[in-house]
């Protein structure tokens, strides 16, 4: 029994979602090996080699690999799945696009956003937007999961596994990647930040969210918001938390003018301590929250600012 | 050009869903049911990629039960030419899905299917990815943007921290997010015209399709409750308890 973890990377070095994903290969049973698919990704297989607990790391280079393209990067996890009983990627953007090709093309079932492995073919996933959760048991002998990143650690360094030289599959020639507009950010990412503040609807525009910019400065956060505040456009998509943005687990959220509608819950539930400010006692966020402030959040705001020197 | 789009029935997105007190699943009878709201932004996309002349047929298709008909009414209120039902009471899994829409790609030749990224009910986020495997197609998924031009597409994905373009060969599959657009609401005249338009039905076995699941469920539970917590009066407090009690600051 082996598992084979598709990395996340930058060519350079693993994204944060891959360790968790390897933690979670780890509680499968067998061995571990990484699949590095990039392109002069040396560093990113180094990278991979000295995580605990990894036992191969398998580099497939090519410059069709550079940008993540999902055919090829899915078509090189098949080149080499009839090694492994477990194929894991994090339910990032990343490995939600890759994983289905690969179980699709073994003719075999995936298991979206696990978040336990209770046996090596028994898992937990929630769905309904977290209301609910199930225990699933794969019958297929290839088990392919992706992995909720904020249900399991982070592996630590300290391993030293051999990089091995895989050949690279050819270009599947359908797809070509235009352009990246990625948002500089002095910010922590929004999945791996320790504190995160996220604002809602109540905000009112684009405009006030400026108001929580001065929080999330000082206390070194990243910023975040409901559906409601991206759907009225005051802030980009991808700061989106809830069911069907980003799922995130920090030590500390404070929600900010958030009604907490189950769709948000459901992506920031697990967060260690919760914060809630918002005019409406009634409000369900507060159902949830373990410190609530009720009232104005354009005088609160400026005050826990003031507050925290 | 033939445009395809999946549409699945699903509990309303404001329907919050009970787990049955035996642990077998989710209560959903006497529940309010409607389109996955990612389906019907899918559906919206290929209805305007046809007023702007770009498209010539758009075909919705739903694969489940009886009542997935109302649905597919739905999508054609909206703006979709016919539609076409996969009847079925059988539990139906993404692979499964995947596979009859892969046959009725083979039968219909549609140079562009439109998918939701997701459905709120299972949460699986799989459908489309499988199917472009499944046909040997190129994929974009959680789009923002769609522009058809030729015989190519490109489309703006959102991804983590931004948002990246792809250029695809048609054919192609399209997964639709959030951002995509914003449906249009239905109007009485177009749910009129949807019953006349023309609604087949065909079955798993016409299409040759094995739907058997390939996940057990063993339960269903509720998710761990948080504790209520504590109205605090003041910043001040709130500072407090953070620093000394919570030692999150």
């Amino acid at each position: 029994m082996t598992a084979l973890v598709i990395a996340e990377h930058d060519n350079a070095t693993l994204k944060g979602s891959t360790l968790n994903t390897i933690t979670a290969a780890a509680q499968c049973g067998g061995e571990v090996h990484v699949l590095i698919a990039g392109h002069q990704a040396a560093a990113a297989a180094q990278a991979a080699a000295q995580v605990a607990g990894v036992a191969k790391v398998l580099l497939a280079d090519g410059p069709q690999f550079a940008d993540g393209l999902a055919e090829n990067v899915a078509a090189q996890a098949l080149s080499l799945a009839s090694n492994y009983s477990h194929i894991l990627a994090p339910a990032s953007a990343y490995g939600k696009n890759v994983l289905p090709r690969v179980a699709a093309k073994l003719d075999v079932a995936q298991i979206s956003e696990i978040t336990k492995v209770v046996s090596p073919d028994t898992f937990e996933r929630p769905f309904y937007a977290g209301n609910a959760i199930a225990t699933v048991q794969s019958i297929d002998p290839v088990k392919v999961i992706t992995v909720r990143t904020t249900a399991f650690d982070a592996a630590a360094s300290g391993g030293a596994a051999a990089v091995e030289n895989v050949a690279a599959v050819a270009d599947a020639g359908k797809s070509a990647f235009v352009s990246r507009h990625i948002a500089t950010s002095e910010r922590p990412e929004l999945t791996a930040a320790r504190v995160v503040v996220s604002g809602g609807r109540g905000l009112g525009s684009e405009e006030n969210f400026k108001i929580l910019e001065p929080l999330a400065d000082k206390l070194g956060a990243a910023m975040g918001a409901s559906r409601a505040a991206v759907d009225a456009g005051f802030v980009p998509n991808d700061w989106q938390v809830g069911q069907t943005g980003k799922v995130v687990a920090p030590e500390l959220y404070i929600a900010v003018g958030i009604s907490g509608a189950i769709q948000h819950l459901a992506g920031m539930k697990d967060s260690k301590t919760i914060v809630a400010i918002n005019k409406d006692a009634e409000a369900p966020i507060f159902s949830v929250a373990d410190y609530g402030i009720v009232g104005d959040l354009f005088e609160i705001v400026p005050a826990l600012v003031k507050e925290l020197g | 050009m033939k445009v395809l789009v999946p549409v699945k029935r699903v509990v309303d997105y404001n329907v919050k869903v009970r787990v049955k007190s035996d642990q077998s699943g989710v209560d959903i009878a006497n529940v309010k049911m409607s389109m996955n709201p990612f389906d019907e932004i899918a559906v919206e996309e290929a209805v305007r990629q046809k007023e702007a002349g770009k498209v010539t047929e758009i075909v919705a298709v739903s694969c489940g039960v009886a009542q997935a008909q109302d649905t597919l009414r739905n999508a054609m209120a909206i703006g979709a030419d016919r539609a076409i039902l996969v009847e079925t009471d059988a539990e139906l899994q993404p692979l499964a899905v995947a596979k009859l829409l892969k046959a009725l790609a083979d039968k219909e030749q549609p140079q562009l299917i439109i998918l939701g990224k997701q459905a709120i009910d299972d949460d699986a986020n799989q459908t489309g990815q499988m199917l472009a495997a499944l046909l040997d197609w190129p994929q974009a998924t959680y789009a923002s943007k769609v522009e058809i031009d030729g015989d190519k597409v490109q489309v703006t994905r959102e991804v983590d921290g931004g948002a990246e373009v792809l250029s695809l060969t048609l054919p192609a599959i399209v997964t639709t997010d959030l951002r995509l657009n914003e449906p249009r609401y239905v109007t009485l005249p177009n749910i009129m015209k949807a019953k006349k338009k023309p609604l087949d039905n065909v079955k798993p076995a016409d299409l040759g399709v094995d739907v058997a699941p390939r996940l057990k469920t063993l339960k269903v539970s509720e998710p761990a409750q948080r504790a209520a917590g504590i109205i605090v009066p003041d910043v001040a407090t709130l500072v407090d308890k953070l620093k000394n009690e919570a030692k999150v600051i």
